[in-house]
């Protein structure tokens, strides 16, 4: 059996007496889609924020690629390629889209200590990040601000920057929120594809989204994980049905 | 070195903490509650010792003075929040910086046209004149004494008001919570004058107390101001008690080093060149211990927000 | 989006001429006061570019610069007076009356200062960032006031203005000139930083440092990197004011001066190419024309100051040639 991309062991965090990651166990294998659901205020966002770095667990172990990714800021994980999305947009927005992308490109490439050369007509920022933007169907607003894009082509912008990062594995924090039944739709059939190229962990609240793309899916309830196993598992676990979708039926 | 001047110094480190005290205290309650930035703060120190030394000379009474000069510290301090401050709240730290900069060039012009280039003196009340017997055999002066029992009771009062008054209800739920400090129906536009104003009249205060130790001058609000902000930063930007610890460390580290650092030296060098070299190290040592402080705990040591 | 950066450039170039031309033609008329006077918002503004790299590009709004431009001039007025002296400095090293050597000597100390002062500082953000590092300068200030060997107080005064191979230095339109090529010279390597790899993670890390973060660029590094070049080019500026003073003291290390660095970026335009220049003519302009009709100007400097901050937000260059635009 392959080697899990990202390996999650006994994962806890306390925010004074609120448990807020209680224990978790999590694989991600290569070529999957594992969708983390559960209620809100269940821990998917503390979560997630441990694994990229930007709140330190309590006690557990996180490893990478083999790695562990014990006190690794965020930008070291994201070196190492632990792509990642934001749950509300994160853009520079000042940037065009184009410039967002662009940053994602020359972290890609190693040094920003380069102070003379223009970014602009440099063809081994501009080219990859145009041909990301076009992946994602943003080419059109390349050089936008980021602040004048509407709610959904931030989503794509934010997309096309975790691309560009070539990452190993994506972190995907509710990418669909605000995106409206055809923009879900499109993006939806984007991820599926997206899988061959890195494994994605993927929090989303959308369940036809979830039920669609995920090959397994993790519940968390109160920053545990109550179950973890393929859609019909999930759909059928009479503890997930009371704990979680009797409440949103 | 006896032990006589060993106290005497360590009272002048708590009576320089004490001042510095009331200074921060009201820096960091108008920073906790409004996100504020006051670099005016100094110029609200400046007015109370004006207005002390000004009333006291007219009237011959220090007691009178004292109290114009929280009257006058506190309407200018509201006066400037509804002017001036009340537009800046929802804008950056460096507009802030910058509008509070303008206004200490206003306060420092303005007073030198009211009152002329030359420093006012106040004298010490005829009741805290003299000095009282130290263990050692030294005396101190009475006057500073009772500056350190000014500061007692304030940060007692200051508790007392945060902890168990309405209006120390709504600081608090101010620092916390700001919207839902609006939607409990409390008039936020007045509490926040109000605090303004309690800042700038123990700045006022603060003022007219050091006046009677030295000359009443433009300016006199700067070097104080900036060591309240070492004060504040050390001690966790918010936090009264944080103000009220940082003050007392930021007075006795300066007051002390200034005091033993030439004496230490001097056991390796020659006493002049001790005393010089003392004097310049003594000078820089709080921002020393302020980076040392800030390199463990880049928030300060008593946090409010996270 | 085209016009309105053309209409940027055409202001910034009519600005550089302008300072360009009132020294020339002053200089032609025999008015050599007014050639200080550009000479002084030349200084100014190459100060205030160095400033503008921290806090315009990354939005680190320092309170502590005039540190970096108060040891560039003592840089230029310590070289001086033991060269003058002819008294080695230490280790045997003498002094110097060479320019280049003591821009070179500013340049280098002020990074190497700035370098534990930005470690320090970058660990905090905001309100902490302001008030440590106006408590650093203190810190500086208050050593020079209380070292007596260079004057203390009273500061230091340089007896001639040091020398540029091929250039009269104490003739005041050459000097001028020479502060102008070089403020030019720094204004092409800001927009050249500022249109860089660099520059583009600089400006990120002001806009969204967790987003740069998340690329994999941590953005304390580049803060600090840019920390250090900004208090060089300060520290540069400082060594030229103290030349064209021929006087150095503590108070070009006041948190005054540091104050009014802020200023002249404010006034001319945050994070604008030109607002470092434009403020500093506007500034030196206000204190000559104030201070020519009343000893109060600063009650009025005052004023104007807050009516900008409060009312008029993108400063000279904001009216003179709209928005700023980034790409």
């Amino acid at each position: 059996m392959a080697e899990p991309v990202l390996e999650i062991r006994d994962l806890r965090k306390s925010f004074g007496a609120l448990k807020a990651t209680d224990g978790v166990s999590l694989d991600l294998m290569p070529g999957e889609i594992h969708a983390l659901i559960g209620p809100n205020g269940a821990g998917k966002s503390t979560l997630i924020h441990q694994i990229s770095g930007s709140i330190p667990p309590d006690s557990g172990t996180i490893r990478f690629l083999g790695r562990d990714m014990a006190g690794l800021d965020m930008a070291a994980r994201a070196k190492l390629g632990l792509g990642r999305s934001f749950q509300i947009s994160s853009l520079a927005p000042e940037f065009s889209a184009l410039r967002n992308v662009m940053l994602a490109v020359q972290a890609r490439q190693g040094s920003s200590f380069r102070f003379f050369r223009p970014v602009k007509g440099d063809r081994s920022l501009a080219g990859p990040a145009l041909a990301m933007l076009e992946r994602v169907g943003l080419a059109a607003r390349a050089n936008t601000p980021a602040a004048e894009l509407s709610h959904g082509e931030r989503r794509q912008l934010e997309i096309a920057i975790a691309l560009a990062l070539g990452p190993k594995a994506f972190l995907l924090d509710e990418p669909m929120a605000g995106m409206g039944p055809e923009g879900s739709k499109s993006l939806t059939k984007f991820l599926d594809g997206l899988r061959r190229q890195a494994p994605i962990l993927l929090v989303e609240h959308d369940m036809d989204a979830v039920f669609a793309l995920a090959d397994r899916i993790s519940v968390l309830v109160y920053g545990r994980i109550v179950a973890t196993g393929t859609v019909d598992e999930i759909r059928n676990d009479p503890e997930v049905r009371r704990a979680y979708l009797g409440e949103a039926a | 070195m006896s032990i006589a001047l060993l106290i005497e110094q360590l009272l002048n480190g708590l009576q320089l903490g004490v001042m510095l005290f009331l200074m921060a205290a009201g820096l960091t309650l108008i920073f906790g509650v409004m996100g504020l930035i006051n670099l005016a703060h100094g110029s609200l120190y400046m007015v109370g010792a004006f207005a002390c030394a000004a009333v006291a000379a007219a009237t011959g009474s220090f007691w009178i003075g004292l109290v114009a000069s929280l009257v006058a510290a506190a309407a200018a301090g509201a006066i400037v929040e509804v002017a001036v401050i009340r537009k800046l709240y929802e804008r950056d730290h460096l507009d802030q910086v910058l509008a509070t900069f303008a206004l200490i060039l206003i306060f420092s012009e303005g007073t030198r046209w009211l009152f002329g280039s030359f420093p006012l003196y106040l004298d010490i009340p005829p009741l805290l004149q003299g000095a009282v017997p130290l263990p050692g055999g030294g005396r101190y002066q009475l006057y500073r004494l009772a500056i350190i029992g000014v500061g007692i009771v304030v940060a007692i009062g200051l508790y007392l008001l945060i902890s168990r008054t309405r209006l120390g209800m709504r600081i608090r739920a101010g620092e916390s919570d700001r919207e839902m400090i609006a939607a409990l129906g409390v008039d936020i536009r007045t509490l926040y004058t109000v605090v303004f104003a309690l800042g700038a009249a123990l700045a006022g205060l603060a003022g007219a107390l050091v006046g009677a130790l030295q000359s009443v001058q433009v300016g006199m609000g700067e070097p104080v101001l900036i060591l309240a902000f070492v004060v504040i930063v050390i001690g966790g930007i918010g936090s009264i008690k944080g103000a009220l610890l940082g003050a007392i460390l930021v007075g006795v580290v300066d007051t002390m080093g200034r005091f033993l650092l030439p004496k230490a030296l001097a056991l390796a060098m020659p006493a002049a060149q001790a005393g010089l070299i003392g004097g310049a190290l003594a000078s820089m040592l709080i921002y020393l211990v302020m980076a040392v402080i800030l390199a463990v705990r880049p928030s300060g040591l008593f946090a409010a927000q996270s | 989006m085209s016009a309105v950066v053309s209409r940027e450039a055409v202001v910034n170039t009519l600005l550089a001429l302008l300072l360009l031309a009132v020294p020339i033609a002053a200089s032609a008329a025999g008015e050599p006061f007014y050639v200080t006077l550009a000479t002084r918002i030349a200084v100014l503004a190459l100060a205030a570019v160095g400033l503008n790299i921290a806090l315009g590009l990354g939005g680190l709004v320092s309170f502590g610069h005039a540190a970096f431009f108060g040891l560039g001039g003592y840089a230029a007025g310590i070289l001086a007076t033991h060269a003058f002296n002819a008294e080695p400095l230490f280790f045997g090293l003498p002094g110097t009356t060479s320019m280049p050597v003591i821009w070179l000597v500013a340049i280098l100390v002020c990074g190497l200062v700035a370098l534990p002062i930005g470690a320090i500082s970058l660990r905090t953000t905001g309100v902490y960032f302001i008030m440590i590092t106006l408590a650093f300068a203190q810190m500086i200030y208050y050593f020079a006031v209380s070292w007596p060997a260079y004057g203390g107080e009273d500061g230091l005064s340089i007896y001639v203005r040091n020398a540029f191979p091929g250039v009269n230095t104490a003739q005041p339109l050459p000097y001028f000139l020479l502060c102008y090529g070089v403020l030019m010279l720094v204004l092409l390597l800001f927009w050249l930083i500022g249109g860089s790899r660099f520059g583009t993670a600089l400006q990120a890390a002001r806009q969204n440092p967790v987003r740069l973060a998340a690329v994999g660029i941590a953005p304390f590094r580049i803060r600090l990197v840019a920390f250090v070049l900004s208090a060089m080019v300060t520290g540069l500026a400082g060594a030229l004011f103290a030349d064209l003073n021929r006087f150095v003291s503590p108070s070009m290390l006041s948190w005054h001066m540091s104050g009014e660095l802020i200023v002249l970026i404010i006034l001319g335009g945050k994070g604008r190419l030109f607002g470092p220049l434009a403020g500093a003519m506007l500034y030196v302009l206000f204190e000559y024309a104030l201070g020519g009709i009343t000893e109060r100007w600063q009650f009025f400097l005052g004023l104007i100051l807050l009516g900008v901050v409060l009312f008029a937000r993108g400063g000279l260059l904001g009216l003179l040639a709209g928005k700023a635009r980034h790409g």
